[in-house]
Formats: structure tokens, sequence, C-alpha cells
């Protein structure tokens, strides 16, 4: 039992990892983005890169990331996405655009990475054996989880208790409102983009330690964090972690008690009965 | 969507007509990307039979498309089953998966629906690995047959134009009239006493059954079929994206949007083997920033200028 | 000739296309994912070796077909791993490039899923990367297409031997812990293993298959660990591989038999456990003894930059070999001719003397292991220079 506790809590450590950045985007800055998975794949791109090429560690990468991926961010939300936000009259019409305009990306995301590296992202950091509560478990993933919760934690904090972040969860609430108290709206979706982005991208570069990854996994990724932001409830960070675990401890459960063949289904089967019985998700508003 | 005329009717039946004989003209490449055409076609227009009107957002087609193609390779390798009972029997599988679906996702809207269908999709198809794996001992799924592409295409051009007519009775109907007023306000469908549960599970099942007809179809294109590939979550994307290039507001909205989709992917595909993803995704941006409103919307907004000028 | 891509092969070919004596060149065709799941597996196996082929073949001045030397110019397309990409290429290749000659396709599906257009323009398949139990039937309905590789049951029967030998030898019991990608790949072998293991008096104590892309494969290693079993097999697709390497080193997995199939023996899979994974078993193998493939590697990480897999790197370098001499010794390029050859003879390639029994050459490696850095091939088929088992001894550097 111990067992499927500190694996299944690792598990959602990376879960977290996938899933937080996409609900600030989606919950926020209201744009779907389907490149979710190759941004955190990015990450993990330039991890591995720094690592082979120049023995830079990846916990150094990260560091390196953050500036990186929230100026790019930035600018594809600023350059690319401002104008479709603009353009469109209703929620609807900008969701349908931002899936067509980030599906563009997401492929030429590949593109760039496949002529940088066309094989897997392969290389070992801190795959060391250590023992937690009489559980093995690896290095790399304990990493991987404490920073995941120390992200979870610091966004946690900063939403509630500064300025930009009480912003950021009031057009989390309602984009309208948030303008006529006199909200940046634009500047503050921008941020919350760009700050999702960087979240994820951290999240590639530490999950690449001990997943091997490619160019073109990151669609697998999307489609996790997809269902983590949506089962725990659009804009809501505490929903989005619960769900990971949620996920993280199923998975490990099932895979150990019952049949490792049945994890995946078991996770989506999961998502599927909460959002039967919470259409709005966990943690969700009902919509108005 | 507007109510689909006999003048519409017309004119798809006389394109129909004249895409039958396309395999008489061409052969190889051009009647390969003809099969292209007719399934995206089909499972565009299908698509769009339910979340035209309804706005909903269905991320299910892989999951349908999948069982049409596993069923047929299950059937025929592990129980030699003909192609054609089994392309029967996918149908029904769809179609009754769809109602399931259906009937679950009454409650819910906007995203929360879109993401559903994508986790259903997902658990299906990792339900059907296990079931392979652990009860039916498959030792690779063969579907051998002498199906040529020209078969092919013509079985997919008949899927697509029933999927076509059924859509166009759909919109003069009763149904189709409820269906605009969901799509409307669905408050306000209620209130006017349309019950709006049946309706929208009606026509999510056609949408089921004529993907799984269609993944059963292909099946023997692709002779040997792998779980992970039939359901493989693009196709999804890629019908919802073509759909929406096309427009959604008229019926023949999606193969406005399937014909130039599938003729800039091939021709990004043959012209820069190395890099296709990559100039693929940035003509999708250039669609996405230049066709707001769909290939539709676009030629609607032509003749209306057309008009003012005359 | 516009259509010529931008980046590596094509420097070769910029000059080639370009020239005036179009009759002079020989134009062959390849279509392989560069993006999608199999792209991992086939940047390593399936391009650098076509890259290599034509490189070494237009620096000697092209082939020789009847007296008249040609120019090899190549037609390469990304497939994306996706079924319906793979098929409408094939068929643009066939009738729109016109090309001479195909490479076949990296994956069984993609093998079985372009023999019907392939055959109908008479073009010889031969099919590398591409394991089948089907292959009488398959080779009856498509005469063009040839296997090289093997087939499901002699790789189970590789690891069968292994295990029955090692029983002998009392390094392991009876017992098994047997996982598998839920697949198409891994479900043919898992079956088959079940049969064979068992008519050779094994308990498979934990037999579970875990899905593809499986993010946590730690509850998968603890189940085989606490079986207890000394021999753990998985029949495995790359990313899997690694990380079941990863699992075990982890855990420490206390066997004396550890097996895992597809990329095993890609370099580098040593390059990031270095000897913790001495002694592993993986599919393939080679005996780099033989100066042929000794000399075939060289050349291979002089003119890739990258180190040829220990593995279907060289078949599939040897079954482009095939089609060279084939087309030589034909002295034309009509396929049906070149087709036909290539039945009746046999080929002298790195992977030794190769010839056809019913379209399949029964000879390659179906085992091999870690030894000192390198993957030796240990069980095989009519192939030489297989060396004996180790056993396993702990994860330790």
């Amino acid at each position: 039992m111990l067992d499927i506790l500190v694996s299944g809590l690792l598990l959602s450590g990376t879960y977290a990892l996938v899933a937080m950045g996409l609900n600030l985007q989606y919950g926020v800055a209201r744009i779907m983005n389907l490149a979710n998975g190759e941004v955190l794949v990015l990450g993990a791109l330039a991890a591995f890169w720094l690592y082979t090429t120049a023995q830079i560690s990846p916990i150094l990468t990260v560091i390196l990331v953050i500036p990186v991926a929230f100026i790019g961010n930035w600018l594809i939300y600023r350059f690319l996405l401002t104008p479709l936000v603009r353009r469109s009259k209703t929620q609807g019409a900008l969701e349908v655009d931002s899936i067509l305009a980030t599906f563009g990306m997401s492929f030429i995301f590949i593109g760039i990475m496949v002529s940088i590296e066309g094989g897997f992202f392969f290389y070992k950091y801190l795959s060391e054996p250590i023992q937690i509560l009489g559980s093995t478990t690896s290095l790399n993933r304990l990493v991987a989880f404490l920073i995941a919760v120390l992200i979870a934690v610091g966004l946690y904090i900063w939403l509630h208790y500064s300025r930009p972040g009480v912003a950021v969860r009031a057009l989390s609430v309602s984009t309208e409102a948030s303008g006529l108290v006199g909200i940046n709206v634009p500047r503050v979706s921008a941020l919350a983009f760009a700050l999702g982005g960087t979240i994820t991208a951290v999240g590639g570069a530490l999950i690449s330690t001990f997943i091997t990854l490619d160019a073109s996994i990151g669609v697998v990724f999307t489609l996790k964090a997809l269902i983590i932001v949506i089962m725990g409830g659009v804009g809501e960070i505490r929903g989005a972690i619960v769900a990971a675990i949620i996920l993280g401890l199923v998975e490990t459960g099932v895979a150990t008690l019952i049949d490792p063949g049945l994890t995946l289904a078991a996770a989506y089967f999961i998502f599927v009965m909460i959002l039967l019985f919470r259409p709005q998700g966990l943690f969700g508003r009902r919509a108005v | 969507m507007k109510p689909a005329t006999w003048q519409e009717l017309i004119w798809a039946a006389v394109l129909v007509g004249l895409a039958a004989f396309w395999p008489m003209v061409t052969n190889g490449y051009w009647l390969g990307i003809g099969v292209d055409v007719m399934m995206y076609t089909a499972l565009a227009t299908s698509w769009m039979l339910f979340s035209g009107p309804t706005h909903y957002i269905s991320l299910a087609s892989a999951a349908f498309f999948g069982i049409g193609g596993f069923v047929v390779g299950s059937g025929m390798s592990d129980y030699d089953a003909s192609f054609w009972s089994m392309l029967a029997l996918s149908a029904l599988i769809g179609a009754a998966l769809a109602a399931l679906i259906g009937l679950a996702t009454l409650r819910l809207s906007g995203v929360y629906f879109v993401i559903f269908t994508l986790g259903l999709a997902e658990m299906i198809r990792n339900l059907v690995s296990w079931v392979q794996n652990n009860f039916l001992g498959s030792r690779g799924l063969y579907v051998l047959t002498d199906f040529t592409d020209t078969h092919l295409y013509w079985m997919l051009l008949v899927t697509a134009a029933s999927v076509y007519l059924l859509g166009w009775i759909i919109s003069r109907s009763r149904l189709g009239f409820a269906l605009r007023i969901i799509g409307g306000d669905e408050t306000v469908a209620r209130h006017v006493g349309i019950n709006t549960a049946t309706t929208k599970v009606i026509l999510f099942t056609t949408t089921g059954f004529f993907a799984a007809i269609v993944g059963a179809i292909i099946a023997p294109r692709w002779s040997y079929i792998e779980p992970n590939q039939v359901f493989s979550p693009h196709l999804s994307f890629f019908v919802v994206i073509m759909a929406l290039l096309g427009g959604s507001g008229r019926l023949w909205g999606p193969v406005a949007g399937v014909i130039p989709f599938l003729l800039i992917w091939n021709w990004v595909d043959s012209n820069f083997p190395n890099q296709s993803i990559l100039v693929l995704g940035f003509a999708f941006l250039i669609i996405v920033y230049f066709l707001p409103h769909g290939v539709v919307g676009r030629l609607e907004q032509l003749r209306a200028r057309a008009r003012g000028r005359s | 000739m516009y259509r010529r891509s931008l980046f590596g092969l094509a420097a070769v070919l910029a000059v080639a296309s370009t020239s005036l004596f179009a009759q002079d060149m020989i134009k062959i065709g390849a279509i392989a994912p560069k993006t999608g799941p199999l792209a991992g597996g086939a940047v390593v196996t399936q391009w650098p070796n076509v890259q290599l082929w034509v490189e070494q073949v237009n620096a000697r001045g092209g082939l020789d077909v009847g007296g008249e030397k040609k120019m090899i110019e190549l037609i390469e397309y990304d497939d994306k791993t996706n079924p319906g990409e793979h098929i409408k290429l094939a068929q643009r290749l066939a009738t729109q490039d016109k090309v001479d000659f195909v490479v076949a396709p990296y994956g069984t599906g993609f093998n079985i899923a372009t023999a019907p257009i392939y055959g109908k323009f008479g073009y010889p398949m031969i099919a590398v990367s591409a394991i089948t139990d089907k292959m009488e039937e398959l080779t009856t309905r498509y005469p063009n297409l040839f296997f090289t590789l093997g087939t499901t049951t002699a790789f189970v029967d590789g690891v069968k031997e292994i295990l029955i030998e090692q029983r002998e030898a009392g390094t392991i019991g009876n017992e098994i812990a047997m996982v598998n990608v839920a697949d198409a790949f891994g479900i043919e072998l898992s079956v088959r293993a079940r049969e064979l293991f068992g008519e050779a008096g094994f308990d498979i104590v934990y037999d579970k298959s875990y899905p593809l892309g499986t993010p946590d494969l730690s509850p998968v290693m603890k189940g085989a660990k606490d079986s207890g079993a000394k021999a753990f097999v998985a029949w495995s697709y790359p990313p899997d591989s690694f990380g079941l390497a990863e699992q075990a080193i982890i855990e420490n997995l206390d066997v004396n038999v550890y097996y895992s199939a597809v990329a095993t023996s890609f370099p580098a899979f040593k390059g990031a456990y270095g000897n913790k994974i001495n002694n592993v078993l993986g599919a393939g193998g080679t005996d780099v003894e033989n100066p042929a493939i000794a000399k075939y590697r060289d050349a291979h990480m002089e003119i890739t930059g990258k180190e040829a897999d220990y593995w279907a790197s060289a078949n599939t370098y040897a079954s482009l070999q095939i089609l060279e001499q084939a087309i030589v010794g034909a002295a034309t390029l009509d396929r049906d001719v070149v087709t036909q050859y290539i039945k009746d003879n046999s080929f002298d390639t790195v992977m030794g003397e190769l010839s056809f029994e019913n379209n399949f050459s029964n000879k390659f490696w179906s085992v091999g292991q870690w030894q000192d850095g390198v993957f030796r091939g240990v069980k095989g088929s009519n192939v030489d220079g297989a060396v004996p088992v180790r056993v396993k001894e702990g994860w330790s550097e």
C-alpha cells in the first residue's frame, strides 16, 4: 500500500507539472492550447540537448528555460493569439480559432524539434534509487515532485496574495467584469499565458530526466493535461492539483492491484465518471 | 445551420454522379487522394450533422472510426468472418456506443463536452487494446481482401452521399427545426417543448454509425490493423479542423473544407519531404488568420460583395 | 526539380537532380516515419542506412546497369507513422514520381499495407523491419514481397532456447515474469511466447501488459520483482524498453536473465546506462568481429555521424545491397526481371551470403546481449559468430 501511495504521489507531481500551465492558459487567457504538449517537449529537448552536448545539469536548464519560455510564450500570445482574441465575438468562436491555431503551432514545434533531434531524447540523470517510507523510487522523480510542489505552492500564494495574482484570478472568473474594474485584460491574459507556458516547459525539462521523450510525443501530454484541467475545473489551480493527485493514485493503484494494462483506461474512466456526476469538474463553477 | 434547399440536393446529386467517375479518369495517386477526400467528407459531414447545429464540438470520431477498423480486423483475422458482416456489425456497435455517449453527455456543455468526448475516446482505445491483449489472443489483425482503391472509393462515396442525404432530410424535418432552436438557445428550445435530449442523442448516434462504417471500409486498405493507429486521436482533430475550415453554416460546408485541406496537405507532403510537418503548421496558421469563417463564410462574403456591386 | 528538399541527403542530390542527363539517373523512392510514434526508431535504423547506401553508391559513380553508370536520385517522404498517409505516398512514388525501385517501409503494418500497391507496379520489396508469422500467406498473395528479419516464432524461440539453457544450468527455475506492450507487435509476440514457454514447461508467474505510453512503469517492475521469478522477459517497444531498464536498475531487479525486445540494441541504450546494463538480452544482435560488419559500422559512423544499431541496421543495409546487386546483376531496370533475379540468386552482403527461399531469407539474429559495451548476437538462424550467453548479475556499474 505504501508503494502505491509513494509512487502514486510522485506520478501526481508529474501530472501537476503537465497540467498547471494549461490551466492558467485556458482558465485565464481562454486559450485552449493544443500545443501544450509540444511546449513541454521543447523544455525536455532543451534539457536533453544541453546535457548531452554541454553536460549542463537539467536542474540548471530549468532555470535557463524560465526566461526563454516566458518571453517565447508572451510573444506567441501577443502576436499570434491576440488577433484571434480581438476578432472573436464569443467564447465559442475563440475556442474554435484557438483550437485551429494552436494545432498548427504544435506542428511547427514538432517540425523545429525534429530538425534538431529526430530520435529519442535518451539520457539519464539522477536515476539513483532512493528509499521513501520503505518504498523504492528514483531520485529524479522525487526532485520533479518537489519542484512541482514548490511551483504549486508558489503559484497559489502568488494568485491569492499578490496584486497581479489577484487580477489573474479575477480574469478567470469573468473577462468582462475584470475589464470594468480597471484590470488591463490583454496584459494580464498575456501574463497568464506566458506564465502557463513557462510552467509547462519547466515541467518538460524535469520530466525528461525520467521519461524518454521524442519530438512527436507531445500529443500524449496534451491529452493528459486537457483531461486533468477539465476534471479539476477550468481556471482552478486547486482543481488541477487535486485531479493530478487522483489520476496519479488511481493509475498506480490499478497498475499494482489489478492490471497494469488497465492503468490508462482506469484513469480515463475516473475522468468520465467525475464529469458525469459533476459536469463542471471538481472545483469548477457552474457555467452561467 | 440553415435549412437545405432542393437546389442544393440537385447540385449534390450531380456532383456525386460526377464523382463516381473519378476512378475511370484517374489512377494511383489521385485516386488515393480521392479515397481520402471521400473518407474525410463522410466523417466531417456526419460530424457536422451533430456539431453544426448544436455547436457541440465532438472529439470522439477516432473512437468510432477505430471501432470500425478494429471490428473488421478482429472479426476477419480471429473469427474468419466476412468483411460485409463485420461492416454491418461495426456500424451497429458504433451506433450503440454513440447512443450511450450521447446519453451520458447530456448534462455537459462547452469545453467540458469537448474534452469528455476526447477522454472517452482514449478510454475506449485503451480498453480495446486490453481486451485484445487478454481475451482475443490475436496473432496480428490482418485484413487481406481483393478490394482495390476503386472499390473502396465507391463504398466511401456511397457512405458520404448517404450522410449528405440524411443530413438534407433532417435539416428539412421537424428534427432539423428542433436542432436549429437548440443551437440558438437550448433553454428556449426546452421551453417551447422540444425534447432536446432525444434530439441530441439521435444525431450523435448517426455520427457514430457513419464513422464506424468509414473505419470499417478503410480497414482493407490498411491491411494490418494496429489498435493504437486506428484509434489515433489525430483523426478526431483532423475531422474537426476540416469541418471548421469548411464552415459550419451549410451542410456542404465540410466538403468545402476537406478538399482544399487535403490538396494543401498533399502539396506540402510532396514538396517538403523533410519538413512537411513544419510547413503544414504554417499552412494551418495562414488558414486560421485569413479564413476566419471558413471557406463557406468566405464564399458567402464574396457573393454578398458581388451582389452589392451589381 | 524544386521538389527535392533543402536538407540532408539533398545536398548530394541537388547536384544530381540538376544534371542535364536525366536518363543517367536511377530513381529510388523511400518512405518511412520522420515524425510520429515510430520516428524514434526509424531515424536510428532506417533513414541513416538509406543515406549511407545512396552516398556510397553515388561516390562510386553510380550503379552499373548493363554497362551504363547511373547515379541514384533518392525521393524520400515522411509518412508521419500514419498508414493512410503512407499508402498515398506510395501511390505517389509509383504513379507520379515513377521511381525505378523502392526501399521497403519501416514497420510490419506499413509493409503489408503497401504490398498491394508495390505489387501492382511490380516493385520488389525487400522488407526488413517487418516480423510476422503469416509469411507464407503474404508472399503467396504478394510475390514481390521478401522478408529478411525473421518470424515472430523465431524471435520467441531464441528467447526460449536461452531460458531452457539457463534452467538446465540452474541459474533460473521454472518461473518467468513476462510483460508486453499492448500494441500489435507486443501482443503478437506475447501470445506466441505463452504457447512456446508453456510447451517448454515454464510457468509464467507474472504475465501482464501495459498500454503504449504508460508514464510510470514502476508498478510493472515492482510486480515482476515480487513474483520472485529469476527470468524477466519484456516484449517492448523503444520508449518502454528504456523505461523498463531504468526501473529494473532502480528496483535492483534480482534476475539472472533479463530480456527486452526492440531498441535494446540501440547504442543509446548503453550510452545512457553504461555498464549497468551489462548482460542484458534484447532482440537482434550482430557479430562485431566480422570484418564486413566492422567495415560497415565504421562507414555508417563516418557518413551519417551516428553509430549503427546492433540489429536491423545491418539487415537494412543488406537489403539495399541485395537491391543494388540484383539491379546490376539483371543489368536492367525492368522490375519483373530484377524481382526474378532476387528470387534466383544469392547475394554477398554485410550479413554474409543471403538468398531467398519462398521469398524468405532465413539468416538473421534473433537475440543479442550487451557484453562489456558491445551488443553481441547470441541466438540466430544460420548466422556465424554467436557467443555464449552470460548470466545477468546485478545492476551496478
